[in-house]
């Protein structure tokens, strides 16, 4: 059983869903991001919050996946100040809705003034309506601002333990868990972390606050990466308890403070969910061993659609 | 009546809410004594943090007070807290129209949120002020909330005409959703619904796909005025539930070529004779 706490789900297609079922990921959280161009009008936005605790919500179900998500105004966007304050007015009213888990993911792309603004704007509201926060960390002087994005969540008041600091390395993982916050890893091929590096790391710092996710996105990403590293993992002896806390049980902990993602939801989910918009797990339903492979559907040679 | 539905859902709601009760009746007062909208997206975004998510317990007597309030209303599938999200909304009294209100609640509802709001729709005030919103939900790609419109719901055969009425009728037969669970379905059938479950009909014979045996019961009242006769020879000479059907749905029809038609299937005709066929058993069966 593995959680993807970090999916951009509303980019991906439904072969990527089965194959994640297949491979045994029975809940991800997707976080509200870009979504590789520019919205120029306060509507889109709102109708992609509406996307992702609705219909993605649904199409996740369809697959035996329990679906989650972060709401939040993202770094490159609160650059367009006139988007920037409608969506902050917006936002409230997402927060609080069903498997909301945090606020994010939110922080530093270019590390603007207005970026910094929205950023310290969006940990208030995390705060007050007692939210754990995601945070984005720049992909361009990455080091320095991932310690200001740090710097900023302790002015602002916010207890490390109920953030999420993302998109680490090995440059920016020692000072994330030395101040006490949670430090995700996203496995994306080319420009985040791989697999094996992520392995060595498990080696190095345990398990303790270390969280894997895919952040499969629109871009060349793999929405297995949560199972593969733990496969991988497991294969180069790192202990079992080691990897189901870091793909599973860390995340349900950080963002269970929400209130909004138990165990239970895909365990025992409520009977109405049953009838109305989660399928239930396959492997959970028994039988099956996880696969880590494509899905039938998607074999070129296969030239029969019914 | 729809007052008598809401009273009736409050006590079922207030029931099993047990010691959240008070909290949920002061909230109801404060949302009926016209409280700020912002009271009302409090009440409705507590609602499963507070009363949690099991289904709303009810019984057979509970069942009947539905019926006689609104007669098609079953709210046995309902949840306690979307029935006490309906009831929240039921009972607001706000400064805008109730359509502005739903639209902006349905622009920001998560997907329970979604079901709740519009099975709740043969409960609000000013019912036909939501023909857009009601649109919007028959349009969902998400087929819970298209069936929080579609079953169980007296809203439809009240309120639509024969253009959206015929359009849910034919969505539920693309999403694989029981016609048998449509409120009032016998009676609104019409030969234009006729007409275009016909064409539905031969377009999956054409594809080698399988007809639901639903469809039929839509096309028996209409059978002659439709030219549906070739179409049910041979769905008579079928498998066994698309005859059973074809059968059921020919007794509805009071032409003598229907009759005749079904003479000439003696074994079905004799088993609808015999009761031991319904559109109920027929349905259950095709689920099961």
């Amino acid at each position: 059983m593995f959680i993807d706490p970090h999916a951009h789900m509303i980019s991906r297609t439904t072969d990527d869903y089965e194959a994640m079922a297949a491979a045994g990921i029975v809940a991800l959280i997707e976080p509200a991001f870009w979504v590789g161009q520019p919205r120029t009008f306060v509507g889109t936005y709102v109708d992609y919050l509406s996307s992702i605790i609705g219909f993605e919500r649904f199409r996740a179900g369809q697959f035996g996946i329990r679906h989650y998500c972060t709401v939040g105004l993202n770094s490159k966007e609160a650059n367009n100040e006139e988007l920037a304050e409608g969506v902050m007015e917006w936002l409230p009213r997402f927060a609080l809705k069903e498997g909301v888990v945090a606020i994010g993911e939110i922080g530093y792309d270019e590390q603007t003034a207005l970026e910094d603004k929205y950023f310290r704007a969006q940990l208030l509201l995390a705060k007050e309506l007692e939210l754990p926060v995601m945070v984005h960390t720049p992909h361009r002087d990455k080091k320095r601002g991932t310690s200001r994005s740090m710097d900023v969540c302790e002015e602002m008041g916010l207890d490390p333990s109920w953030v999420v600091i993302d998109h680490n390395n090995e440059e920016t993982v020692d000072e994330t868990l030395d101040r006490g916050f949670w430090a995700g890893f996203s496995i994306y091929p080319s420009t985040k972390m791989g697999t094996r590096r992520m392995v060595e790391l498990l080696k190095h710092y345990g398990s303790e606050r270390i969280i894997v996710d895919s952040a499969c996105d629109w871009g060349i990403s793999e929405p297995l990466a949560v199972a593969k590293t733990a496969k991988l993992a497991l294969e180069n002896g790192i202990p079992e308890e080691t990897v189901r806390k870091v793909t599973y049980a860390n995340t349900l902990e950080v963002y269970g403070k929400s209130g909004q993602i138990h165990e239970s939801d895909w365990l025992n989910p409520p009977a109405i969910d049953q009838r109305t918009l989660y399928e239930g797990n396959s492997i959970l339903r028994g039988g099956r061993e996880p696969l880590i492979e494509a899905p039938g559907s998607r074999n070129r040679d296969n030239l029969i659609i019914e | 009546m729809s007052e008598t539905a809401v009273e009736s859902l409050r006590q079922w709601v207030l029931r099993q809410a047990g010691e959240q009760g008070k909290w949920l009746e002061t909230r109801l007062e404060a949302l009926a004594a016209g409280a700020p909208e912002s009271e009302l997206h409090t009440v409705l975004g507590l609602a499963p943090r507070r009363l949690g998510k099991a289904d709303l317990i009810l019984i057979a007597e509970d069942l009947r007070q539905a019926e006689e309030a609104l007669p098609g209303w079953r709210p046995d599938g309902w949840s306690i807290d979307g029935a006490a999200r309906v009831l929240a909304l039921a009972t607001f009294r706000g400064e805008r129209s109730f359509a502005e209100t739903f639209k902006d609640l349905r622009r920001t509802a998560d997907a329970r949120e979604l079901v709740a709001l519009y099975r709740g729709l043969p409960l609000y005030p000013e019912p036909r002020s939501l023909a857009f919103e009601v649109g919007e939900g028959l349009r969902s790609n998400m087929i819970a909330v298209f069936e929080a419109i579609a079953h169980h719901n007296p809203y439809p055969s009240m309120h639509f005409d024969e253009h959206r009425w015929n359009h849910m009728i034919l969505k539920a037969l693309f999403v694989d959703s029981a016609l048998a669970d449509i409120v009032g379905l016998d009676e609104r059938a019409n030969p234009e619904l006729g007409r275009q479950l016909l064409d539905h009909i031969h377009e999956r014979w054409a594809a080698g796909r399988e007809v639901s045996p639903e469809v039929w019961r839509c096309i028996g009242p209409c059978a002659i005025e439709v030219d549906a006769m070739e179409a049910f020879e041979r769905a008579l000479a079928g498998k066994s539930t698309e005859r059973a059907a074809a059968a059921l749905a020919l007794v509805s029809n009071p032409s003598p070529l229907a009759d005749a038609l079904l003479a000439t299937h003696p074994e079905a005709a004799a088993l609808v004779a015999e009761g031991q066929l319904s559109w109920d058993t027929l349905s259950r069966h095709e689920v099961a």
